[in-house]
């Protein structure tokens, strides 16, 4: 029996089939139809800025790592899904440079210099948002939708009340904004899709959402719009227009800057719908989804070393 | 090089041991003020000739001064010389005084400067300490100046003050520029990239000269002791003999299971 023995090797011992390529390649496919209808309702140039900002992220992941010399994992699809997420995040009439410049900061900067795929701090495609948003904030709030600049539903809703805005076409997605967020039913197409296939769950889009319009009811009568408590038109405007389906599906839901374990993503849910809530309401501009998930992202390491879990067979009775 | 020799503390506080790549010191002004290259430089001479006073009189008292109360004395001198800086630079220069805003009278609490008198200019002569000022206010200059010159010349498409780069107006073809840089969250992603540029030089440079570079294991070791998140708990660094260990007394058990049976 001397030459008997186990080894035990160190975790993970049980493995999924599914592997990082293959969540990526599915969350690729789910922006599909996001994508597709903003082609759709914008023209060329949204087409145009969506190949920019995919190639030019996998180029600087590719270039970097090559520079690096580092294992290059560009066929991994996460830089890809990453140009694509911050495509869809641009409005249709900024130059394509911008889209370009986003996306080297958000490998290059978000990414890569803290190590690479699952080390990243925050989003890299909302890093880059925010980048952008701050360094050119004329070209990415310019929103031009049929030859005409005007505001999005969310700013006429922060201008001058409900009355100014259109319900149906907000969830439709026939309204100016960035390329990605307008269309409702495209995006959930691709929600359910991510769903039915396992990659994502309910809790964090649910509690954000759910967080959000407790808030936006509650509060709504306090900010600029004047509604009343629990405005059922409001409600439905506020979340059909700007980012939150896109945000909440796609972006807060993203494996290395969510949570892991179940009760933290609730409270991240939670943090995310309180704080996009305040930003809309209270704060500058009528838009505040990224700031919330980058700002909600930060939270992250915290949450999960505050909220515990007994280990199975730990603490029951003596 | 002799230590304490005029040169050596020059050489020491504008390489070596600069105030802003190296020893990481006073970093609100550093972040605060460096919109600009003419900003950082009137902010690191400001604080140059501070600390150049401020180590020759501490220097000089160093022997009056009891231990017990330095702090507060140490404080009292540099608070003078600030407001002396204070009152030239808004009488001569009021555009820099306003520029530079609240930032002139925080050079009482930089810590470069209560860092030198209390680690340098309280311990050795007036004249190496003298020049331990020049060395520390001229690194802090060139660190500010370095970082003003990359945030105005990439947020604004200008350096000192001139539009080097053509901007993009109507029609034109130009420079647009990445306003970031010359807001806060640029001043840390200049700091940090010319901080990780000067690492990487002195790295080469030490390499040339033959000096042993820490191994790769060694850095990591470092990196681990200083974090301290668990306690070295994880060990992910030490590929010692622990793991085995571990592993030995579960086949022991494994074996002991076995052999009651």
């Amino acid at each position: 029996m001397s030459d008997f023995s186990l080894k035990i090797s160190s975790s993970p011992h049980v493995r999924d089939r599914m592997s990082t390529s293959g969540i990526m390649k599915c969350v690729f496919i789910a922006l599909v139809p996001a994508s597709a209808f903003g082609v759709y309702n914008f023209g060329l140039n949204a087409l145009l800025m969506l190949l920019t900002t995919i190639v030019v992220a996998v180029l600087t992941e590719f270039i970097w790592e090559k520079a690096m010399h580092k294992k290059v994992t560009i066929g991994d699809f996460s830089a890809a899904v990453t140009g694509l997420l911050l495509g869809l995040n641009m409005p249709p009439t900024a130059p394509l440079w911008m889209g370009g410049l986003g996306s080297i900061f958000a490998i290059l900067v978000v990414k890569q210099l803290f190590g690479g795929l699952g080390q990243n701090f925050m989003n890299p495609a909302l890093g880059a948002r925010c980048f952008l948003m701050i360094s050119f904030t004329g070209p990415m709030t310019t929103f031009i939708y049929n030859g005409v600049t005007g505001a999005t539903p969310l700013a006429d809703i922060k201008a001058g009340g409900l009355s100014t805005v259109d319900t149906m076409s907000m969830f439709l997605g026939k309204i100016p904004g960035t390329i990605g967020e307008t269309s409702v039913i495209a995006i959930m197409l691709g929600a359910i899709f991510l769903i039915l296939m396992g990659i994502i769950d309910l809790r964090i889009p649910g509690t954000y959402i759910v967080t959000f319009v407790i808030f936006i009811g509650i509060f709504g009568q306090f900010s600029s719009a004047k509604v009343g408590l629990f405005d059922p038109q409001y409600i439905t405007a506020e979340l059909c227009g700007g980012g939150i389906m896109l945000g909440a599906w796609f972006m807060a839901t993203d494996y290395v800057t969510a949570p892991i374990k179940p009760r933290a993503q609730i409270v991240y849910g939670v943090i995310l719908g309180i704080l996009t809530g305040l930003f809309r309401l209270f704060g500058g501009s009528a838009e505040g989804v990224s700031y919330a998930i980058i700002i909600s992202n930060l939270f992250v390491p915290l949450l999960d070393k505050w909220i515990k879990y007994k280990p199975f067979g730990k603490g029951g009775e003596k | 090089m002799r230590e304490n020799t005029p040169s050596e503390r020059l050489f020491n506080g504008i390489v070596k041991e600069n105030p802003t790549f190296v020893l990481m010191l006073g970093m609100c002004p550093t972040l605060a003020v460096t919109t600009s290259a003419i900003n950082g430089i009137g902010m690191g001479l400001s604080t140059t000739v501070v600390l150049v006073l401020s180590n020759m009189l501490i220097s000089m008292l160093r022997k009056i001064i009891p231990d017990s109360v330095r702090m507060p004395a140490f404080i009292v001198v540099v608070a003078s010389f600030v407001t002396m800086v204070q009152f030239l630079l808004q009488g001569f220069v009021p555009s820099l005084y306003n520029a530079l805003g609240i930032y002139i009278p925080l050079i009482v609490v930089n810590c470069i400067i209560l860092g030198r008198a209390e680690s340098y200019a309280s311990k050795f002569p007036v004249i190496p300490s003298i020049f331990d000022g020049i060395g520390m206010g001229l690194g802090f200059t060139v660190g500010l100046t370095c970082i003003g010159i990359v945030r105005e010349l990439v947020g604004s498409g200008k350096a000192f003050g001139a539009q080097i780069i053509p901007l993009a107006g109507e029609g034109k073809v130009g420079y647009t520029p990445i306003t970031i840089f010359i807001l806060a969250p640029g001043a840390f992603l200049v700091l940090a990239c010319l901080v990780a540029l000067q690492n990487k030089i002195k790295a080469n440079v030490a390499r040339k000269k033959g000096a042993a570079v820490p191994s790769k294991a060694d850095r990591d070791e470092e990196a681990c002791a200083a974090c301290g998140m668990c306690g070295g708990q994880a060990k992910i660094f030490a590929t010692g003999s622990e793991p085995d260990k571990e592993e030995n007394i579960v086949e022991e058990k494994l074996e002991e299971s076995k052999s009651e049976e």
